[in-house]
């Protein structure tokens, strides 16, 4: 392919693109134009997959056809939207009517009243679209989408992730054309320095600083790394653009690869992301028969290919070293720094990683330069941060904020607060490596300094919201369970440490704690963050550390008083049934499971504790609330 | 890895040709351990020692490679697996939203522990680390249906429904 064909490609497609971005009646003069009346979007994120946006996509198409609309109307299956709890998500456009949660039946209905007649069904739609008088507002100024700024998502929900075109008509491959026609290696490093981007992955190390590094090693074969293995519980950020919009790595790994004097590039993604090397495998083949990725790419002397490497389920692998180790087909163990990556990597050749999120960003910085994104974002932390929010928060999903943005405006603006009247407790950050902030820093702008402060991390965007009923202790211990799980056991401190400290925290949930416990997990804490090996075992105690930090006082009811607050931890809690609010339905003692529960027909019934093992299956199944925990 | 007793392996000869292949494929791809052993999961649905052998002699390294590395990421297992795998989220997400007690209601129904496999061979469980659909917390797979906003009285429901889906060819 030569820049020609590929300007002429970006012209044919931009229009249909375009539609998608602008609305009313000029998206409707745009529309006709494209010879296709109304554009349907639906996503095919693996989240909306989950909740059926298959079936709504077979009944879409069946109901076009049956209709005669199949040839005016283009039915899309995009990336990640962001708002995952609304799923199936579908948007019809030049309108922009958002329907949430669409079911077959509904998709009846819209392609009969919407398509075919013109009434857009109001009900379907996404209620924060609907404005009092009935008519729509556009998505962007939902609060969910008000405050986000959608750099490394824009393609996400707006493209065909399958199909070439579309990426190229929203400027796809033209930073590659622009590095390969008009600027050395050097100029590429000055404006990735200058943009000020810093690593993704959750470290934020400067990106043209590594690429700089491996550009001046020494080495006939370099490598190019694309760390897809996102092992934060609770985070998907990388999967959705890998998803949404693969084209943009493909580029910025092409990218690299010119900048650092490498042919060669992997890609390593974890297994349980089925769709994302998917579609992962056909933005490659397309790459590849377009001429976008193989010998002499775009009439340059330029060679790059990349290639697909699988996880196969160890957190330790998202670590640089230890997942080019199990590039290299080994047990996936860290190994000691220096030497770095961009000294002796993959196969002991000079190599450069970044992250998915890293990469979305680049083809952009080329693009647009650096003064652009170095406007976005806070005095040291450039740019935009996309975080995967979950947990107890009312729009569950994906959202792209500018650095700085505090966490406020996260929770209570874009996550549209805490469910069923709940109150804030603590936002968690980083996953098993990061930290708790407390509701009392609530007002913290978000960057990778701040957070780091308050003894949290950026990480790669897990944001788990916590409300009263999450236990902290219980927290840490979740997340230590899950890094002795996953510690390799390669270096002693991680190993022992990490299990030392969750048999702690066990003692204390389980009402056998002493103070002088809390001095001995922080000595011990403090000892394995500074004597691993590797950033799984030096960030594993973090999660305990900050808990200790702002939630004390927690730590210490568990101690003196054996009992857990939220009444979470199963040894401290018990169920108490009210006498005054006992109608002696009887349903309780017929439900429990281990018969604890007695008393005759209309009359208080009573919890026997000794035999009680707090399933709490009587508090759920009580129509009067009259069972409580304590 | 759990030290149970191996049950008999049941390869047949086609197998054995599909993984001669696999094989023959990755032999001189730079670490092409990984792929291979995916691969050869994918044919015998899991990795015994057997398989290890014919991997370690195609390859020409040795068992203990191979055991090294099989038995260093979770999702090879050495031990087959049920005809339909169960699998509950337990990532932070679906963890905070009560996926414990999903875990345990799938356990009390199937009279198991997470890791093992009833004895008529039907069910398996184990615990996964995020599966990405965090917005539909909690969640459990069966195979590749996934489950979202699970309650723990759900649980027995869609197991059953796994029995009569496929259980009449099993009963006989």
């Amino acid at each position: 392919m030569t820049l020609e064909q590929l300007n002429k490609i970006k012209t044919e497609y931009e229009d249909l693109i375009k539609v998608r971005k602008i609305v009313a009646a000029e998206g409707e003069k745009l529309a006709k134009k494209t010879g296709y009346r109304k554009q349907i979007l639906v996503c095919g994120g693996t989240g909306c997959t989950s909740s059926g946006s298959k079936k709504v996509i077979e009944t879409l198409n069946a109901e076009l056809v049956k209709h005669g609309l199949e040839k005016e109307v283009l039915v899309v299956k995009t990336g990640c939207f962001g708002l995952c709890a609304l799923g199936p998500i579908m948007i019809v456009y030049p309108e922009g009517a958002f329907y949430s949660q669409a079911t077959p039946e509904g998709v009846v209905r819209i392609v009969e009243e919407h398509i075919k007649n013109g009434n857009i069904v109001t009900d379907l739609l996404y209620q924060e679209t609907v404005h009092e008088d009935g008519s729509i507002i556009s998505l962007s100024e939902t609060n969910f989408y008000k405050k986000q700024l959608r750099i490394a998502l824009r393609n996400c929900g707006v493209i065909d992730p399958e199909n070439i075109n579309e990426y190229i008509a929203t400027d796809g491959y033209q930073a590659l054309a622009k590095v390969l026609t008009s600027m050395s290696p050097d100029d590429v490093i000055n404006e990735l320095l200058a943009s000020g981007i810093r690593g993704r992955g959750g470290a934020g190390f400067p990106t043209g600083r590594k690429w700089a590094f491996a550009k001046a090693s020494e080495g006939d074969i370099k490598y190019v790394c694309c760390n897809a293995d996102e092992g934060d519980p609770g985070a998907f950020m990388d999967r959705s653009i890998l998803e949404g919009d693969p084209h943009a790595i493909i580029e910025a790994m092409a990218i690299a690869g010119y900048t650092i004097g490498a042919k060669q590039g992997y890609i390593y993604v974890r297994a349980e992301y089925p769709i994302a090397v998917q579609r992962l495998e056909i933005a490659l083949a397309q790459a590849r028969e377009a001429g976008l990725l193989g010998d002499n790419i775009l009439g340059s002397d330029f060679c790059f290919d990349i290639e697909i490497r699988l996880g196969a389920g160890a957190f330790v692998c998202g670590e640089e070293t230890a997942l080019m180790t199990s590039i290299e087909g080994r047990r996936g163990e860290p190994r000691p720094r220096p030497p770095f990556p961009a000294v002796k990597g993959l196969f002991g050749k000079p190599t450069v990683l970044n992250n998915v999120e890293t990469y979305s960003n680049i083809p952009q910085i080329i693009r647009k330069g650096a003064a652009w994104y170095s406007s976005m974002g806070t005095e040291t932390s450039k740019g935009t941060k996309v975080f995967a929010l979950g947990g107890k928060i009312t729009n569950v999903g994906l959202v792209e904020i500018p650095m700085g943005t505090t966490l406020r405006e996260i929770v209570e603006e874009i996550g549209g607060g805490i469910p069923n009247g709940k109150k804030f407790k603590a936002a968690q950050t980083g996953g098993p490596s990061g930290g708790c902030i407390p509701a009392c820093h609530i007002d913290t702008p978000i960057d990778y300094e701040h957070l780091t402060a308050l003894g949290s991390m950026m990480g790669s965007g897990g944001l788990i919201i916590m409300d009263e009923d999450t236990c902290m202790v219980d927290i840490s211990k979740f997340y230590l369970n899950f890094t002795v799980d996953e510690s390799c056991g390669k270096c002693t401190p991680c190993r022992i440490g990490t299990r030392r400290l969750l048999q702690f925290l066990e003692k204390i949930t389980s009402g056998e704690g002493e103070l002088s416990d809390l001095q001995k997990i922080e000595d011990l804490a403090n000892h394995t963050k500074t004597s691993s090996l590797c950033a799984l075992g030096q960030s594993a105690p973090n999660p305990v550390l900050s808990t200790i930090k702002y939630f004390k006082d927690e730590y210490i009811e568990h101690i003196t008083d054996k009992h857990c607050p939220a009444g979470v931890c199963k040894s401290l809690t018990q169920f108490e049934i009210i006498p005054a609010l006992c109608k002696g339905c009887t349903l309780c003692a017929r439900n429990c499971p281990v018969d604890a529960i007695s008393g005759k027909v209309k009359e208080p019934h009573v919890i026997d504790k000794s035999v009680c093992i707090k399933c709490g299956l009587c508090e759920r199944n009580c129509k009067f609330g009259a069972v409580v925990k304590k | 890895m759990s030290e149970k007793p191996q049950t008999t392996f049941k390869g047949t000869n086609a197998q054995a040709r599909q993984l001669q292949e696999v094989i023959a494929k990755y032999r001189h791809v730079q670490g092409g351990l990984m792929p291979i052993l995916q691969e050869a999961q994918g044919i015998y649905g899991y990795l015994p020692i057997e398989v290890q052998t014919m991997i370690a002699d195609g390859l020409d390294i040795s068992l203990s490679e191979v055991y090294g590395v099989a038995t260093f990421y979770s999702q090879f297992s050495l031990t087959p697996k049920g005809e339909h795998r169960i699998s509950v989220c337990l990532g932070t997400a679906c963890y905070v939203k009560g996926a414990d007690k999903i875990l345990e209601a799938v356990e009390k129904k199937l009279g198991i522990k997470s890791g093992e496999c009833t004895a008529d061979g039907l069910f398996s469980i184990d615990s996964c680390r995020c599966v990405g659909a965090c917005g539909l917390a909690p969640v459990m797979l069966v195979d590749d249906d996934v489950y979202g906003k699970v309650t723990p009285d759900q649980v027995p429901n869609i197991i059953d429904s796994y029995l009569t889906k496929k259980g009449g060819a099993k009963k006989v």
